[in-house]
């Protein structure tokens, strides 16, 4: 075991039901290393990243985050999603809520900090996302590229050591995604770690350490994305490149 | 071309009250002509029932000009040709309906509970009042206020329950079964989704069998069995164990009620709670619940109309609620025959309640709605 993974997945296998989602899935993640993972529609990347904060249960192998293993333990859960961030397809904002309140809700409730401290802090939160205009708006109110950043700076407000995106920019219209990768790029150039789901090639190319490749529940191809682009090593990373490139 | 730029006003006809007319009431000739029938209908109806209810009625005085203190001194029983509603009735046995039997000389604890339930749902009732926090407070010991203000103890002569009865009764239990089948209706509903099957199991259990039941039949199972379950020595008082049934009852409707709004909260809510470091409780009290009670208003108003109205079965274990007291009323050889006066005004008293609990979740939908678009999250 590498003392500086901050993530390492050992043979995770997961099933629904009948179907191997994850078959000896092995991965490990050093601080502020930045990973896209990429792969056809029902090659378990989402599941994957759902399984490191326990979004998913895994049913063999070990899954360790930031020195603590992922078992039915809650309080382990809780501790770890404390360190987890995540972003999703569907920003699953707090409809009910503004968005400062989206804000303001995890640090005061959970981390009990004082009310007008983490007004503070989301505001903070929301000049990282460019958006402090928006701060007592509802998510309903908010273009969805505006949503999503939202989202990203209530998951920065609890101060979190490693950031999951699931697919963020899948959701959105075109010329929305460019915001959200940039806020993302920004992000990634603070030293976050960062595990992101995605098809932005463009993204993948400026900003990935390494290329994830998955398919069918495993993890095909793993390389730098110098390697990943321009010389892959399996057949199936290359179709799905000839396919996602020409699209 | 410059024209292009000129604000164009939709044409006259389809706008304003004729517009109106003419889209709504004479858009073609069968509904013009049902739109005239319907006018002659209520031609007919309107002057006729306001003849009968006001200006033939009797309230205090017949037209003889006597106090009327039985029904033959009604003047439609005097004169059929020309009386109309005898509301003497209500206003010689006015103290019953509102009060039941409770002792003259205690009434005034009865009417400050009315002021007192009044100022405690006016914070409820009213998001901008000033000083809201202080009325909150108050709504929420007020149930305990009211107790001892009805019930005697503290200082005040017990009254027993067996003395109260019409609008009293009513409320109490209308009142007291909404409260509290709320939050346990809320308990029951999280139960029965729960992912620990021993208590989703007990909570579909009890929901289903609660469901199942007649509420008559509970309320003869409060009365008869409830006292079999208790230690000895205990004696229930009868208004409570009506009280256990009606609140039991309610709250498995309302647990469905709310079981319904929970399932229309997308997965991603809870996923994104979770992933936030949320606790179970957390999660729901902060998110979950909030939205999925708002989606259910309509139907918990709905429910709590309709329980509102089913305490007037509580008369077949004997108690006197405000439609008790108008039967009772009908069985005295005084007032015998006056069943319209006491029906219609037994009727007005319950719309004037569910007819306002109504209009109150309209409010409500309206003001929780605002900026807030759930299809969009």
């Amino acid at each position: 075991m590498s003392e500086e993974s901050i993530i390492s997945l050992k043979n995770v296998n997961k099933w629904f039901g009948d179907f191997h989602v994850l078959q000896d899935v092995n991965l490990e993640v050093k601080k502020k290393e930045r990973i896209v993972v990429c792969g056809p529609s029902g090659s378990g990347k989402s599941t994957m990243i759902r399984c490191i904060n326990r979004l998913e249960e895994h049913q063999e192998g070990s899954i360790v985050v930031d020195g603590i293993e992922l078992t039915g333990n809650l309080k382990n859960i809780d501790n770890v999603r404390k360190e987890v961030g995540m972003v999703f397809q569907q920003f699953n904002l707090f409809p009910h809520l503004s968005v400062k309140e989206n804000i303001t809700l995890a640090p005061i409730w959970v981390k009990k900090m004082p009310k007008a401290e983490a007004e503070e802090l989301a505001m903070r939160q929301l000049e990282i996302v460019k958006i402090p205009e928006q701060a007592n708006k509802y998510p309903g109110q908010l273009s969805g590229g505006q949503q999503q950043r939202v989202a990203i700076a209530r998951s920065l407000a609890m101060n979190p050591n490693i950031m999951l995106f699931d697919e963020p920019t899948s959701a959105l219209d075109p010329e929305m995604i460019k915001e959200v990768l940039d806020v993302m790029v920004d992000l990634a150039n603070g030293g976050m770690t960062m595990i992101v789901v995605t098809h932005e090639m463009g993204f993948a190319k400026t900003v990935a350490d390494r290329m994830v490749f998955m398919d069918e529940g495993k993890i095909v191809e793993e390389a730098s994305p110098d390697k990943f682009f321009n010389n892959p090593e399996s057949d199936r990373t290359k179709l799905f490149l000839s396919q996602i490139l020409h699209q | 071309m410059n024209k292009i730029n000129e604000v164009r006003k939709p044409p006259v006809a389809t706008t304003g009250i004729i517009g109106w007319l003419r889209i709504n009431l004479f858009f073609n000739w069968t509904n013009s002509l049902i739109t005239l029938f319907v006018i002659y209908c209520l031609y007919q109806f309107i002057p006729w029932i306001l003849d009968w209810t006001i200006f033939s009625a009797d309230f205090k005085y017949n037209y003889l000009g006597e106090q009327i203190t039985n029904q033959e001194m009604c003047s439609r029983n005097l004169d059929p040709e020309n009386g109309g509603a005898c509301w003497a009735v209500i206003y010689v046995r006015f103290y019953q309906f509102i009060y039941g039997f409770y002792p003259k000389v205690e009434v005034w604890r009865v009417n400050i509970a009315y002021v007192m339930l009044a100022l405690a749902l006016l914070p409820l009732l009213y998001a901008r009042l000033p000083y809201r926090k202080y009325f909150l407070y108050f709504t929420y010991i007020f149930p305990v206020i009211a107790y001892f203000l009805l019930n005697g103890g503290l200082g005040f002569a017990e009254v027993s329950t067996n003395k109260w009865g019409g609008l009293l009764v009513t409320l109490v239990l209308g009142c007291t079964g909404i409260a509290l089948a709320f939050p346990i209706g809320i308990m029951l509903a999280l139960g029965r989704r729960s992912k620990l099957p021993v208590i989703s199991m007990m909570c579909t259990l009890f929901i289903e069998f609660i469901r199942g039941v007649p509420l008559i039949t509970l309320l003869f199972f409060g009365m008869v069995m409830l006292p079999l379950f208790l230690p000895e020595g205990i004696d229930m008082d009868g208004l409570v164990r009506v009280l256990v049934a009606v609140t039991l009852f309610q709250s498995a409707y309302m647990a469905e009620v709310i079981r319904g709004g929970l399932q229309a909260i997308p997965p991603g809510q809870y996923e994104a709670a979770k992933s936030l470091g949320m606790s179970y409780w957390r999660m729901n009290l902060l998110i979950i619940l909030p939205q999925a009670i708002r989606i259910s208003i309509p139907p918990i108003v709905n429910t709590s109309i309709g329980l509102f109205k089913d305490t007037t079965l509580v008369i077949i274990v004997g108690i006197l609620d405000l439609l008790g007291i108008g039967r009772g009323t009908l069985a005295d050889t005084n007032w015998l025959g006056l069943s319209y006066e006491i029906y219609f005004f037994v009727s007005l008293v319950f719309f004037i309640f569910t007819f306002g609990m109504s209009r109150y979740s309209l409010y409500l939908e309206k003001k929780l709605k605002t900026g807030i678009n759930m299809g969009a999250d």
